[in-house]
């Protein structure tokens, strides 16, 4: 105590005071936020397309409609499949928390068997694209990786930049980063087109193409950053940055 | 507070300050082993740059905070060589702040001007040298030179006509004919309306013979992006509606404004974007421009189907394909 | 005489009787150079320009300026088994199989980034301390010159390897090329040996980048240092320096250590760069072909500024008689640049030509003491910056959660708005640290201490600056307006009256000063 006393007006006693005060705020507030794991159900009993239909009537309806037939706001969901489902689910993006230009990707709010209960529901109403099996997205084996890039050069990093970094839309959109996307949301991504981004019809980027394309995607995230810092791998730019920054900035300091 | 203050004068060149290792040979050596110590330093440099070299395996990879997981060699080579160097330099420059005589030197300036005698004598020289020429005397020298040396100078120019063939038609043509087949790119697949579902797109080219290859060049000109909407979606006169099919369409892949591939399409609001310039295109009213620097809409190409269902280009385009050029026709 | 001195006067005397080199080199020994951290900034460059000259010689060993298609089959695995030109294939085995050699492919093109930066802020020493004032006009052009010279050398550089971010840049080029009235697709096709992207552009300007620009470099460098080295170096104004003399160190020892020195360390900061930082990794952008580009295409920094020019412009063309002219590519990549090149050359004699002042300068001015001048740079430096952020808008949206179509208005009016309002500000600022400068000299420092008076009156009290300080804040000439007559003696209308009331009025402009410090006030402080 007497420690205390004698630092109290220690010149660095106030920062240290505001990043203590900081770090417990933000600690508290991201432990009490934390999503809290629904309740065992008496969901349990139905079958998973009844719990579909009950997860959809509660958290889904008011914006998609009761009948999958959409609104104002949302588009149908007639055919989506339960490709579109697992992913804009399981990745988060559904259902919207802040509806502006693009949705965005943040934690999923429903759990691994909640989304498949959804996704058999949806797909039971009009059929689409299935989820990809665990065995169809062996792209280890079945996919190759330089004919990967040749496919993502052309298809893919007009939007997602060269190394899939992500890149640039019109009105505030943008194509999202694929690194750290597992290899079956990038599969449903490319078959079922979601919001800005085409679809990939099957005949015209066969699945093996597809998988090839994961394969390199994959490949790219994995390769270390071969001449140094990557800088963020988005080209010239942060290059410019840096020479104006650190570069000029040491030898000035040299100089000086 | 001031006491009296002069017409401000130019004080001269301060007192010069000694330095410590001027006045104490403590000093003095503590200095030379600085600068003994930097030099030491730049030798280690070059020998981690030669291990690096040497002994470091190409797969070895190596991680750090922000640089991330690195390769070890190219680090190593890399930082060995720039300690070797930058150590020479810190030591040279601190042996010259520390040890070498600091104290400022005057030297004086002379005027640029040449002295006025310099002057008159070059100007003599040069009056007698034009006077020996006489070309302004001689005018039937000073006409005939002009003329030679002219045509010798500029007639080598004809030698670069090779460089490259004449434009000719190459602009206005592309690969595509009627009844020339699209084709995936890659693995030049022919495509059936049946395989685009709404919203998906293709990229494509005009199908070869077998085995045949394709130049850049012509890739460069013939590259095509499909689109398949809705048919309803179109906002078209009927001439436009009559190159699409079943709400397919297909515009040139190459940009209108300075050449990038556009193919950047948004399933949503139905534009495609050019990421070079940021030229915006609305693909329902035929790729019409409505944001960005270029100025015109992208050639569609007219399509439909052969007899065996693939898709096929009604005629080639109706148009130039790219960039603007001078003999464009772009009304 | 000492074993030593033997030798050095056997060898001495050898050179010198086959040279008379002994002459200039007792001259030249003791060359006195003003020694001011600024002044190395175009040391900075020129050292990063011998670092490109050993690290691109290094390159050229292994380079093949090729564009005839290979198949790969070097160690990099997401490449192997695709088509590519001969010369992105020698680029991914200099950087995955020669030792050092992707370690020399980022020291040259660092270097080539950091040259491109000193020329820059070395020009912007010069420009905002009228160093380019006679005699120095011929070296500012020669300056202006190589930067020029600068950017098309490093865009000819990054495009050597032909890969997919280059290659979009060299379609960009083309077709400003072909853009040109009349001439544009002869031209493009003769740069081309035929369509976009042909076979012969590659080789084409390997021979530009690697002999004749760098031989161009060689030559104006050389002239830049010697005119230098026979003007001798400005310097800061300050107590002892006038424009008669020179003060600073002599050449041998102390200035070739430090400038010597300070070569190695542009070298080894380089180098530090190449290692810790990677640039260009032109395995990750692919080969190029025409029907490929990525998101986030950008070139170089230095060329970033006309990009965003292209990239801001109104969708203007003239279709008339059949032909074409796209304003939209011709005024933001050629007309504006030239003018701004133009008017950059030119600067010194525009300003001799406003303010009339035809004397030989060799002290600097304080930015401060020239607000004109120094407001006119800060314009010119924001028009640059805006357009140099707008080369870059895409990422900056993705990067601050903004829209491309925002940045791009923000860009088009910003470029008009915000340069006049750099203008003033900073024309302000410099009227305001003048009179920041003229209390300091009449009243002195204020010291933060404070003194009752016996009549109970709080004063702080105020330090006298040094003599050398003085000196300094007020050595500088203040300009003269020129008031050059629009009629003579007899009443009669001069020719060229216009141009004289026009150059009137913006030597006004150009004169408007805080007033220095003159006798009078110092008579009157003294009575206070």
């Amino acid at each position: 105590m007497k420690y205390l006393s004698r630092y109290r007006r220690h010149r660095a006693a106030a920062p240290i005071l505001l990043l203590f005060a900081l770090f417990a705020i933000g600690t508290t507030f991201s432990v009490a936020s934390a999503t809290t794991t629904p309740e065992q159900s008496e969901f349990s009993r139905s079958t998973a397309i009844e719990e579909g239909r009950e997860i959809f009537l509660k958290g889904c309806s008011s914006c998609h409609g009761l009948n999958l037939e959409g609104s104002a706001i949302a588009p149908s969901l007639l055919g989506v499949g339960a490709a579109s489902v697992d992913f804009q689910v399981g990745t988060g993006r559904m259902p919207v928390a802040d509806l502006s230009v693009q949705i965005m990707r943040k934690p999923p709010v429903y759990d691994e068997k909640e989304v498949a209960a959804l996704a058999v529901y949806v797909a039971s109403l009009a059929p689409g694209p299935e989820i990809p099996t665990d065995a169809s997205l062996n792209y280890e084996r079945d996919g190759s990786t330089a004919e990967g890039g040749e496919l993502f050069r052309t298809n893919c990093a007009m939007c997602h930049n060269f190394a899939a970094q992500g890149g640039a839309l019109t009105q505030g959109k943008y194509a999202p980063t694929l690194m750290g996307v597992e290899a079956k949301y990038i599969a449903e991504a490319m078959t079922t087109g979601p919001q800005s981004m085409p679809v990939f019809s099957d005949k015209t980027l066969t699945p093996e193409e597809k998988l090839s394309i994961i394969k390199w995607v994959k490949a790219v995230e994995a390769e270390p950053a071969l001449g140094g810092a990557s800088l963020g791998r988005v080209g010239p730019v942060t290059e410019g940055l840096l020479v104006w920054t650190l570069g000029i900035g040491l030898l000035i300091g040299v100089a000086v | 507070m001031s006491s009296e203050l002069e017409i401000i004068k130019d004080p001269g060149v301060p007192a010069h300050i000694h330095r410590q290792a001027d006045l104490d040979p403590k000093a003095e050596q503590k200095a030379e082993r600085q600068v003994a110590i930097l030099f030491a330093l730049s030798s280690l440099g070059t020998l981690l740059f030669i291990y690096s070299y040497t002994f470091l395996s190409e797969d070895l990879f190596i991680f750090f905070p922000i640089l991330g997981t690195t390769n070890a060699k190219q680090l190593f080579l890399g930082l060995g060589l720039a300690f070797a160097l930058f150590f020479i330099g810190a030591g040279a420059i601190h042996w010259a702040k520390t040890l070498m005589p600091d104290e400022e030197v005057i030297a004086m300036r002379h005027e640029m001007r040449s002295e006025d005698e310099d002057r008159r004598e070059l100007i003599k020289t040069a009056k007698q040298g034009a006077a020996a020429a006489a070309l302004g005397r001689r005018s039937l020298i000073k006409r005939s030179l002009g003329l030679s040396l002219g045509l010798v100078g500029l007639s080598p120019l004809l030698l670069l006509r090779d460089l490259g063939p004449l434009p000719g038609k190459k602009l206005e043509t592309t690969s595509w004919k009627t009844g020339t087949r699209l084709v995936t790119d890659p693995g030049d697949r022919p495509i059936k309306p049946s395989d685009l579902e709404v919203g998906a797109v293709a990229q494509v080219l005009p199908a070869i013979k077998e085995g045949g290859h394709r130049a850049l060049s012509d890739i460069g000109k013939d590259a095509v992006l499909l689109i398949r909407l809705r048919q309803e979606e179109f906002q078209l006169d009927p001439e436009r509606l009559a190159m699409t099919y079943q709400g397919i369409i297909a515009f040139s892949k190459i940009c209108s404004h300075m050449g990038c591939a556009v193919a950047l399409y948004e399933q949503t609001t139905k534009h495609l974007l050019c990421p070079c310039h940021q030229s915006t295109f609305d693909v329902t009213r035929a790729a019409k421009v409505i944001f960005g620097p270029s100025a015109r809409p992208l050639p569609q190409l007219a399509i439909t189907v052969d007899d065996e269902g693939y898709l096929v280009a009604q005629s080639p385009f109706n148009e130039p394909v790219g960039p603007s050029y001078w003999e464009r026709n772009s009304q | 005489m000492t074993a030593r001195e033997r030798v050095a006067g056997t060898v001495a005397n050898y050179v010198d009787e086959r040279t008379g080199a002994a002459k200039w080199m007792k001259k030249n020994l003791n060359k006195v150079f003003p020694d001011h951290w600024s002044f190395l900034l175009g040391e900075i460059a020129l050292y990063s320009f011998i670092i490109l000259l050993l690290s691109g010689t290094f390159l050229t060993f292994w380079f093949d300026p090729s564009q005839r298609e290979v198949v790969y089959e070097g160690s990099y695995e997401p490449l192997n088994g695709i088509e590519m030109s001969a010369a992105y294939a020698s680029t991914l085995h200099i950087s995955f199989e020669v030792r050092g050699g992707l370690l020399m492919r980022q020291i040259h093109h660092w270097a080539a980034l950091l040259f491109m930066v000193a020329i820059v802020v070395h020009l912007l020493r010069v420009y905002f301390t009228g160093a380019f004032r006679k005699p120095r006009e011929f070296n500012w052009i020669i300056g202006v010159g190589l930067l020029t010279l600068g950017i098309v050398e490093g865009f000819l550089g990054y495009s050597l390897p032909d890969d997919l971010l280059s290659g979009t840049g060299v379609r960009i080029a083309q077709a400003i090329i072909q853009a040109l009235p009349v001439v544009g697709s002869y031209l493009s096709f003769f740069a081309f040996g035929g369509e976009f992207p042909g076979e012969a552009f590659i080789p084409r300007i390997y021979t530009v980048h690697v002999l004749l620009l760098p031989g161009i470099f060689l030559a104006l460098i050389t002239v830049h240092l010697m005119l230098v080295w026979y003007q001798k170096h400005t310097q800061y104004p300050g107590p002892g320096r006038t424009e008669k003399n020179v003060v600073g160190y002599p050449l041998f020892p102390v200035y070739m250590a430090k400038a010597g020195g300070f070569f190695f360390i542009v070298f080894g900061v380089t180098a530090f760069l190449s290692a810790v930082a990677s640039i260009n990794p032109v395995w990750l952008y692919g080969p190029y072909t025409p029907g490929q580009v990525s998101a986030g295409s950008q070139p170089d920094w230095y060329m970033g500024w006309l990009d965003g020019l292209v990239r801001m412009a109104p969708p203007i063309e003239t279709h008339a008689f059949g032909h074409t002219i796209s304003w939209n590519i011709l005024i933001p990549g050629l007309i504006i640049p030239g003018i701004m090149f133009t008017g950059l050359a030119l600067y010194p004699f525009i300003e001799s030509w406003i303010s009339g002042d035809k004397r030989e300068h060799h002290i600097l001015d304080r930015p401060r003491n020239v607000p004109n001048r120094t407001a006119l740079g800060a314009m010119a430096l924001t028009f640059t910056i805006v357009a140099l952020l707008n080369g870059g808008n895409d990422i900056i949206a993705t990067t601050f959660n903004l829209t491309i179509n925002q940045m791009m208005w923000f860009s088009r009016i910003g470029i008009l708005v915000l340069p006049p309002i750099a203008f003033v500000v900073t024309k302000r600022l410099c009227l305001s640290l003048q009179r920041a400068d003229r209390d300091l000299v009449l009243h002195g420092r204020e010291t933060g201490t404070l003194m009752r008076m016996p009549s109970g009156e709080f004063v702080e009290i105020h330090e006298p600056i040094s003599a050398e300080k003085a000196w300094t804040l007020t050595q500088h000439e203040q300009p003269v307006p020129l008031e050059l007559e629009d009629t003579d003696a007899r009443g009669v209308r001069r020719p060229g009256a216009i141009k004289n009331k026009l150059r009137n009025r913006m030597s006004r402009a150009h004169a408007v000063a805080v007033p220095k410090v003159n006798a009078q006030d110092l008579k009157e402080i003294e009575h206070h």
